[in-house]
Order: structure tokens, then sequence, then C-alpha cells
């Protein structure tokens, strides 16, 4: 693993790559993020810089590594799926999120997107089944009460370098 | 979460610290053997490929080819030392040893007349490579068929080998091996199987938060996904407006749909019918009219003489071909959700695939129990054709194995390529509409049980079957592997992993009980041929048990009679129900506390709004 992370560093800085800091452009150029539809929030959520740059140390590369291998708990694995999903960072799994989520498994392009009503029925059976207090939203707690009962969440959500 | 357990670690006193560290370094032991034992793994590397571009469903047919492998490999390793090693050494007299042929005991001599010919004298080469394919000539008497190994006894340097029982026994433990490999396998997809089809309401969620295939890191794997998702999203909600429309429906119209389904399911078994009756009909002209040398004098063209030796292979291989097209037709106009539709049309298929090969073999034994003459009735089977039918059952399986091995390749062959030659080079909109050939893994999968079917049935009538089936496997998975990568693009409707594991399982262990039954049969009911094979001397093959019980301690044998009297069996059964019974209720306890449970969270979530609402209100005031 620190082979790949120091690849990604450009070669100057190679040496000391423990503390160096490598940008998200570079980040996404690794294979088994680049096909990822989730990238960005990847990268927002495992990166730990202050500036907000989504630049990523050798302990995020490793953090995230971690958190999609295949000894990682249900639990951690189901923490760090709601913070990606989450899309506008609120805690919660609203109806927004939930939206910008199915248009990113889909794919980007205008014909790949369901239509209105789809969405909207798709969105309500989301809410229907996992909303278990009716607030319209979905919490960590919820997310992961259906995540535990889901068969291919564990098989799905790994990355192994 | 680092964070955490660094708080945890600071709260542990000295002595846990130390049993932590210790079970994590013992952790990271096991685990390195663990990577260590999965190098060692067949085809690690190229499973992970296929996973990483193709998508799990894909992956989990190539994972089950390979168990596939594995499986044949043991049952041949089994055979090879109980069967074949034995015979073998005693017969070139290797350390030392000998074997005894019994003359046969107050049984008729005209049955015991067997003349294979091995090919004497000047013969012409293509008569080798027309033996090789049919399984007659030369290769009758080598090994591969029952009727090499007549031997009643083998002297091993002193040691008495008893060759029939140890047949016998070798057959029941290769039965018994995979029936328990494949349950222990299947419970795994069981368990998972049974929490879906629980929470038959969750399976929106499961689709849009587990939806996406981390694994993925090809662009052009990534956009399949996204289209097979969104496929699959639009299905399941285009299905939920289905059941609406239906739940509508007028008594009028119910009434027209069920008398049609009832009509199509009439031309189905006709349809079924009638692949049966040509089966039936293929094998009694192939056996009435194949010029086998022990039999007629006359040696037709070789050429002509192979197809009527194949025949019932080309006729199964057809039915197999025509039979799904036929379904997956009929079954559009029965007007059912699209998830039924595939689950209805697949069930048909494996029964039409499976029951074929049953239809076979009940023609081959009306064959060769046709009894017409006193002498044949003394024999119980026709001996004047089938002196040894044994190894002819084996001969058939052996053709039907070949015969399969090269439909698949020529399949790849001469549909796969040219297709894709086709489509890349010519560019007619109908030949781009219709594209290249989809991968369908319920297909391939049908076609490989199939396979194993057969070569569950054939071992004990010829014990190096298992070896070919290995070798067969391997191949195809290469070849597999290949189409898949060059010609093939994946299936339109996306297979869930956890599911399909579970549903190939399922349908191997069909086809293993389907096994049971013809070797059940021949075991225990027809009479073994006096001419040949360990079981000579013995009425019926099954008969070896109760000699070697007789031998046994009066004491042994008394305990044994009665494990099999009705005394001991019925108060077993009663006992095997209670439990079953008593399982049954549990499980049904423990699906109605976790209605319970989800009920106190919904109760536990309203709770929560009405008190802060009540909090609110306070500060109000």
């Amino acid at each position: 693993a620190y082979k790949r992370f120091s690849e990604l560093l450009p070669k100057e800085e190679r040496e000391n790559a423990c503390s160096a800091r490598v940008p998200k452009s570079q980040i996404l150029t690794l294979p088994e993020l680049r096909a990822n539809p989730f990238q960005h929030r990847i990268c927002r959520v495992f990166s730990t810089s202050d500036d907000g740059d989504d630049s990523m140390s050798f302990e995020d590369f490793l953090d995230m590594l971690s958190a999609f291998s295949d000894s990682a708990t249900p639990d951690i694995k189901s923490h760090y799926a709601f913070r990606i999903f989450d899309f506008d960072d609120d805690g919660v799994l609203d109806r927004k999120d939930l939206e910008k989520l199915v248009n990113c498994l889909t794919g980007h392009g205008e014909e790949s997107r369901l239509s209105n009503a789809e969405m909207e029925q798709l969105i309500r059976n989301i809410l229907e089944e996992s909303d278990i207090d009716k607030d319209g939203t979905i919490n960590l707690s919820e997310f992961q009460h259906v995540i535990s009962r889901s068969p291919d969440f564990t098989s799905s959500f790994k990355i192994v370098l | 979460f680092r964070d955490c357990q660094q708080a945890d670690i600071r709260y542990l006193s000295g002595w846990k610290q130390w049993k932590r560290t210790s079970s994590k370094s013992l952790k990271k032991v096991l685990n390195e053997v663990k990577e260590l034992s999965s190098y060692l793994k067949l085809w690690r590397h190229d499973i992970h490929s296929i996973e990483g571009k193709f998508g799990t469903g894909i992956q989990s047919y190539f994972s089950f080819l390979r168990f596939l492998v594995l499986l044949n490999f043991i049952i041949f390793i089994l055979m090879f030392s109980f069967v074949i090693l034995p015979s073998v050494i005693s017969k070139y007299g290797v350390f030392n040893s000998s074997f005894a042929k019994i003359p046969p005991k107050n049984i008729e001599p005209h049955c015991t007349v067997y003349k294979p010919s091995g090919n004497k004298g000047l013969v012409y080469f293509y008569t080798y490579l027309e033996d090789l394919f049919s399984g007659t000539g030369f290769l009758e008497v080598t090994s591969l068929f029952y009727g090499y190994y007549t031997i009643d006894a083998a002297w091993i340097s002193m040691l008495r080998y008893n060759l029939p029982l140890a047949y016998l026994l070798a057959t029941f433990a290769y039965l018994a091996l995979s029936l328990i490999w494949i349950l222990k396998r299947s419970v795994e997809g069981f368990r998972q199987n049974l929490v879906h089809a629980e929470d038959q309401f969750q399976s929106y969620c499961n689709k849009v938060f587990a939806g996406w295939d981390f694994c993925i890191t090809d662009p052009n794997a990534a956009r399949l996904k996204h289209r097979s998702l969104q496929y699959e999203l639009q299905t399941d909600l285009e299905e939920e407006r289905l059941k609406q429309k239906i739940a509508d429906r007028t008594m009028k119209e119910k009434l027209r749909i069920y008398s049609l389904r009832i009509f199509i399911n009439i031309i189905v078994i006709a349809v079924l019918s009638g692949c049966f009756y040509s089966i039936y009909r293929a094998t009694v002209f192939s056996q009435e009219n194949s010029s086998v040398s022990i039999r007629h004098d006359i040696r037709r063209g070789s050429v002509a003489n192979l197809l009527v030796q194949y025949l019932p292979s080309i006729v199964i291989t057809l039915a197999n071909f025509i039979a799904p097209q036929i379904f997956s037709f009929l079954i559009r106009f029965e007007d059912y959700s699209p998830a039924f539709e595939i689950r209805l049309t697949l069930m048909r298929c494996i029964f039409v695939r499976l029951a074929n090969i049953g239809v076979l073999l009940f023609s081959l034994w009306s064959q060769i129990s046709y009894c017409a003459t006193d002498e044949c009735k003394a024999c119980g089977y026709n001996y004047e054709l089938y002196p040894c039918w044994e190894s002819e059952v084996g001969q058939e399986m052996y053709k039907l194995m070949i015969f399969d091995f090269m439909i698949i390749v020529a399949a790849v062959l001469f549909m796969g390529f040219p297709r894709k030659l086709l489509v890349t080079h010519c560019s007619w909109k109908l030949v781009q509409w219709w594209g290249v050939q989809e991968f369908g893994i319920s297909d391939n999968v049908l076609e490989i049980i199939y396979g194993q079917t057969i070569c569950w049935i054939g071992t004990f009538f010829s014990p190096l079957l298992p070896a070919i089936a290995t070798i067969k496997y391997f191949i195809i998975f290469y070849i597999k592997k290949i189409s898949l990568i060059h010609t093939c693009k994946p299936a339109a409707r996306p297979v869930r992993a956890s599911s399909s594991n579970f549903f190939f399982l399922v349908v191997l262990l069909i086809g293993l009980f389907l096994a049971f039954i013809p070797l059940g049969i021949s075991i225990a009911h027809i009479p073994s041929s006096k001419a040949c094979g360990p079981f000579r001397n013995f009425n019926t093959s099954w008969a070896v048990v109760p000699d070697t019980i007789r031998e046994f301690p009066t004491g042994l044998q008394q305990v044994l009679y009665g494990i099999a009297s009705e005394a001991f069996a019925v108060p077993f059964f009663m006992v095997i129900c209670l439990i079953m019974f008593y399982f049954i209720a549990l499980a049904g306890a423990h699906k109605r506390v976790v209605e319970q449970l989800r009920e106190q969270l919904v109760l536990e979530g309203r709770d929560k709004l009405f008190l802060i609402r009540k909090i609110a209100e306070a500060q109000r005031h």
C-alpha cells in the first residue's frame, strides 16, 4: 500500500511520503477510484485536511483502505457508507441526498436518469422501508438497521488493492 | 474511529492490554496463513479479474465451475485409490500380488459368455478413432469400463482385498461426499436467502445502498453497471405497478387468463412428451442398429456407424436446445410478473435437461431387460445382446460426456466467434441490432450441471469418468473465459450474487438426487451381469453387502438387523418428525419476536418525537 501511495506523489516528495499530502486530482487517478461514481464523496469523507481541498495523507489513505477491506466490521463499513452517501453533510439522508445517490448510481447523462415519477416512487419506497420514525429522513441507526439486513452490502462495499 | 480505539486502550489494565496484543498478533498470523492458502487456490487471479470486469454474477458462475473441478478430482482420487489401483496392481502382479477369479457357481453357463474383441489382428487406423469416440473395441477392455474389474478378490502380499465390496462402498462414498460438500456450501447461501426472502420489502434499500460494486475498476464495466442498475430499478418499479394492476383485475379477465395458462401448460407437457418419445425411439434405434463387432459381422461405413452410435446424444442435445426456446416463447402469453416468468422458464428448462437423461436410461433398461426366451429369463437380462450390460451403460454415459464437451467447444468456435466477427466488420442495421452473444449465466450453469449429473451416474459403470470430467471442466473454464472476454457482452438483466450461488447449488442438488434414482435401480433391482464385473457371483450388485454382513460376528449382525427392522425405524422416524416440528415452531417464534422488536423501534421513535414536542412547548411558555 505504501508503494501505491508513493507512486501518486511527484518525484521530489517521494522520500518523505509519510508526511506529504496528495492532492485530490492525483488520488482520483487510482484505478480503483477512477470508475467509482462516489469518488468525490470518498475523498471528502476520508480527507482530514483543514483547508477543505480534499487532499489525503498516507494515514488517510490507510484509513480508506482499511474501511474498505475485508476485515472491517459491518459496523465500520455502514458508518462510512452513511457519511459517503450524505451528500450535504447534514448528518441525515433526506430526499435530496437520496435523489443525488440514485442519479450517481444510474450514471451521468440525460437518458440514464430515472423520470421524475419513477424517482418519486423509488424514494417513497426507500423511505417506507427504512424510515422507522417516519420523519422523512434516514438517520445513522436506521441506515445501519437497513444495511444489516442487506445481503450484498459486505460483498459490494469493498476495495482490494 | 481511531480516536475511539485510542480511548478504549487508555482505560484497559495491563493484563487486558497484553491479552489484546497477543490476540491481535494471533489474528495476524492466522490472516497470513489464510492469505498463503488463498494463493494456492486454483485460478484465484483469473476469477478476481473476471469479477472486476464483469461483476459478481458472472464471477459466481466461474467459482461454481472451479468447485466442480475440485469435486470431480476428489471423486476420481477416491475411485482411483480404492478401486482402480488395487485392480491394476493385482492384474500386473506388482508387489507380489495376484487376483482370484472365482468360478461362478450355480449360474447357467450361457449367461457367462462374453468375448469382447480387443481388436486383435490387423485393423484399420480409423477403427481406433471410432473406438475412441464410441468406447467400444479396444477401449471396452481397458479399466475405463466396468467389464475390466472381473476380480472377485485381490491378494496384495498376504492381505485379502475384497474388491466387490470396495467397488460398492466407493460408489456410496462418492455420492455421500458430493452430497455433504454441496450441502455445506449451500448452507451459507441458504442463510442469506432466508434473511432476504423474509424481508421482501427491503429490496429497494438493498439495491440502492448496496447496489454499486466497489470492486469495479474498468470504465467499460462501470458503464455497464450503471446501465444495469438503472434497468433493474426501472424493472422493479414497473413490477410494482404491474402488481397493482393484477390486483385490480376483474373476474372475467381472471377467467380468461387462467384458461390461457392451462392451455399453455398442456402445450408444454406435449412438447416434453415429444422430446421424451423421440429420445426413446432414438435410443432403441441406435441400440438395434449400431454394428458393434460382437453383435453383427457386417461393418458399415464408419462415419455412419458413429452417427448411429451418437444418435441419442444428438437427439438429447437438440431437445436441450430447442425446448428452452419454445418455453421462453410461450411464457410471454401467460402474463406473469417478469421475475416469476424467469423462474418458471428456468424450472422448465432444468426439468427438460435432467429428465432427458432419465428417459435415455429408462429406454436403455427396457432394452436390456427385455426377455423373450426362457434362457434369457434365467439370466435376468438379455444375455445375447448385452452380456456385459454395465459396460454398455458406461459406454452411453461416456459418449454423452464426450459429445457434450464437443458441443460446448463447437458452440464457442462456430457460433460465438463468427458472430462477433460479423458484428465488428459488417455495419448493416439488422446485424448491429442482433449484436454479440450475451453470456447467459443460467444457460451455462444448466449445461455444466447436466454434465455433472452424467458424471455422477456414469462413475459406477465407468470408474475413470471423473478424471475425464475433471479434464473437461478444466478446459471448459479456459474456453468460457476466452469466449467471455472476446465474444460476449454481459447479460442486460443483472444477477445478484447471493441468490445465484444458492440457486446453482440447489439445482446441482436436484441433479444429484436424480442421479440417485438410476444408480439405486441398477444396484438393487437389475440383476448384475454374470459374465463380467466384480458382482458376477451375486444376484444384484447390492447383494454383496448382506453377504459381507453374514460373515460378521453374531452380536454385530443382530445389532445391524435390529437397526434395519421396523421396530427401530418407525420410532426413529417419529422422533425426527418431532424435532422438525420443534424447529419450525422455533423459527415461527423468532419471526414473531422480530416483528415485536420492529414495532418497539417505531414506538421509540414516536416517543422521542412526542418528548421533543413537549420540550419545545415547555420552552415556549
